[in-house]
């Protein structure tokens, strides 16, 4: 049978007042191909599209999706289409007002990230004052009776915080936490050398989640998103490339996953030229690498390939070159190598550079050069 | 038995149209559900004991000893904090 998508993610703006280094948005945000944001109406039918290709379950996300005057009508219209809808926010200037109305729109599902579990060391990796926003919008949430995720996004500077966060999310009667130690694309794969943890690092965070997770039980989820490359063998990216999950960016461009749109051999469409159900059905871009058929070895003969979809497509062209490898994160991959040096890589103290319009344009600027992280992790 | 059932407030039930059948869906996640696990989950109000959903289900089927089978699948849920127990 032919795949269904279950989930979209609807990225609805690239602004954000945050400034995370390790933020999944494209480098070049700022820059000419995200500029035109979709409509209200324009989003609607996405929504639309989308509920009658099988998506259930819609994320809100951007950027800021708060930065939105019309995100209530958006909630509205999706909560009347029968979509689980979650905001995904940084939750900067989040006022109780809005997540009220938020609430009688029929948002289903509140997740709020802090980036550390104090004031000081959140709002440094924030780039922005952000934290007092953030606990009182917990608060907030809460009395309104949301389920709540909170969103810690962990590296080199904030995992030894672990057991404050989720005594933080814990205190504040949250559903869940999730605990995502940084995949390495968009500007985290940019600021990859100063945010690298060591592996003693995660061995002591991974104790604490062990035993906080016998402790909790199901009153707190605990998620680890495993730092994949600190593993011996790919994640299952996506669930695999195309089978379940879309992003639409906030210009209307569809990719199978949020970190697709750097793969410069693929072209994706755009909402505004195809309906969402072309794009998920024929478009080049996302039948390339559904199934196994692409697959090379390793993968090909690999017991493994029903499990973890050969990894990532995105880490397979960014770091090795060509999205049609295996991911280089394997052990068995050829270019594990690759991976293997920026582990490796001295880390001086080293600065990184906050997700910023200014930023993003100057690196837009750059030629583009997949292999430049390669390059700084110095095998090359 | 006699303690009441329902379904954590997070989650929701609902018709997934494209693949004929209910869901169950919650923050981040999802369970497919079969007619009879529908069933039983529609009759989780808060109101009803797990007794009563089975002497519901065993006279709308005409049938007994369904007791197992529910109190597994409902289990199952609330292990995963998707159904609660009690008041």
């Amino acid at each position: 049978m032919d795949p269904k998508p279950l989930w979209l993610l609807a990225e609805l703006t690239y602004k954000c007042p945050l400034q995370c280094p390790y933020c999944s948005n494209p480098l070049d945000f700022a820059g000419p191909r995200f500029k035109r944001e979709l409509s209200t109406d324009e989003w609607c039918r996405v929504f639309r599209e989308a509920k009658a290709l099988g998506v259930l379950q819609l994320g809100l996300s951007g950027g800021e999706p708060t930065l939105r005057p019309d995100l209530e009508q958006l909630v509205r219209t999706a909560h009347e289409l029968g979509l689980y809808t979650s905001l995904i926010t940084s939750a900067y200037r989040l006022t109780r007002e809005r997540l009220a109305a938020l609430k009688a729109a029929g948002l289903d599902h509140v997740q709020i990230s802090i980036q550390g579990a104090d004031a000081d060391l959140s709002d440094e990796i924030a780039g922005t004052a952000s934290y007092r926003d953030k606990i009182a919008a917990y608060h907030y949430t809460r009395e309104l009776g949301f389920p709540l995720t909170v969103n810690v996004v962990l590296h080199r500077r904030n995992l030894h915080q672990v057991e404050a966060m989720i005594r933080l999310a814990e205190s504040l009667g949250a559903e869940r936490i999730e605990l995502a130690n940084t995949q390495f694309y968009g500007w985290a794969l940019h600021n990859r050398d100063a945010l690298m943890p060591t592996k003693a690092q995660l061995a002591a965070a991974w104790q604490v989640v062990e035993r906080e997770r016998a402790r909790l039980g199901t009153t707190l989820e605990i998620v680890w998103v495993l730092p994949d490359y600190h593993e011996q063998f790919p994640k299952p990216c996506m669930g695999g490339w195309a089978r379940a999950y879309m992003t639409v960016t906030p210009a209307g461009e569809v990719w199978p996953c949020h970190a697709a749109g750097r793969i410069t051999t693929l072209t994706f469409e755009n909402v505004r030229e195809h309906p969402l159900d072309w794009i998920w059905e024929r478009s080049e871009a996302f039948n390339r690498f559904r199934g196994d058929q692409w697959m090379p070895e390793p993968c090909r003969s690999c017991p493994r390939k029903a499990q973890d979809f050969g990894g990532c497509r995105c880490q397979a062209f960014l770091v090795a070159g060509d999205a049609a490898l295996t991911d280089p994160v394997c052990s068995l991959s050829p270019h594990r190598h690759l991976i293997d040096a920026a582990l490796a890589a001295e880390r001086e103290p080293e600065e990184w550079t906050y997700r910023a319009a200014p930023a993003s344009r100057t690196l837009a600027a750059s030629p583009p050069d997949p292999l430049s992280a390669v390059r700084r992790g110095g095998t090359e | 038995m006699n303690r009441s059932v329902r379904l954590h407030p997070k989650a929701r039930l609902q018709r997934d149209e494209v693949r004929g059948r209910e869901v169950l869906l919650y923050p981040e996640g999802l369970v497919g559900l079969n007619p009879t696990g529908a069933e039983i989950l529609a009759l989780c109000d808060g109101a009803r004991s797990l007794a009563e959903i089975v002497a519901t289900l065993e006279r709308r089927y005409g049938v007994s000893g369904l007791e197992p089978d529910v109190a597994a699948f409902l289990d199952g849920l609330a292990a995963k904090g998707l159904v609660l127990y009690g008041p």
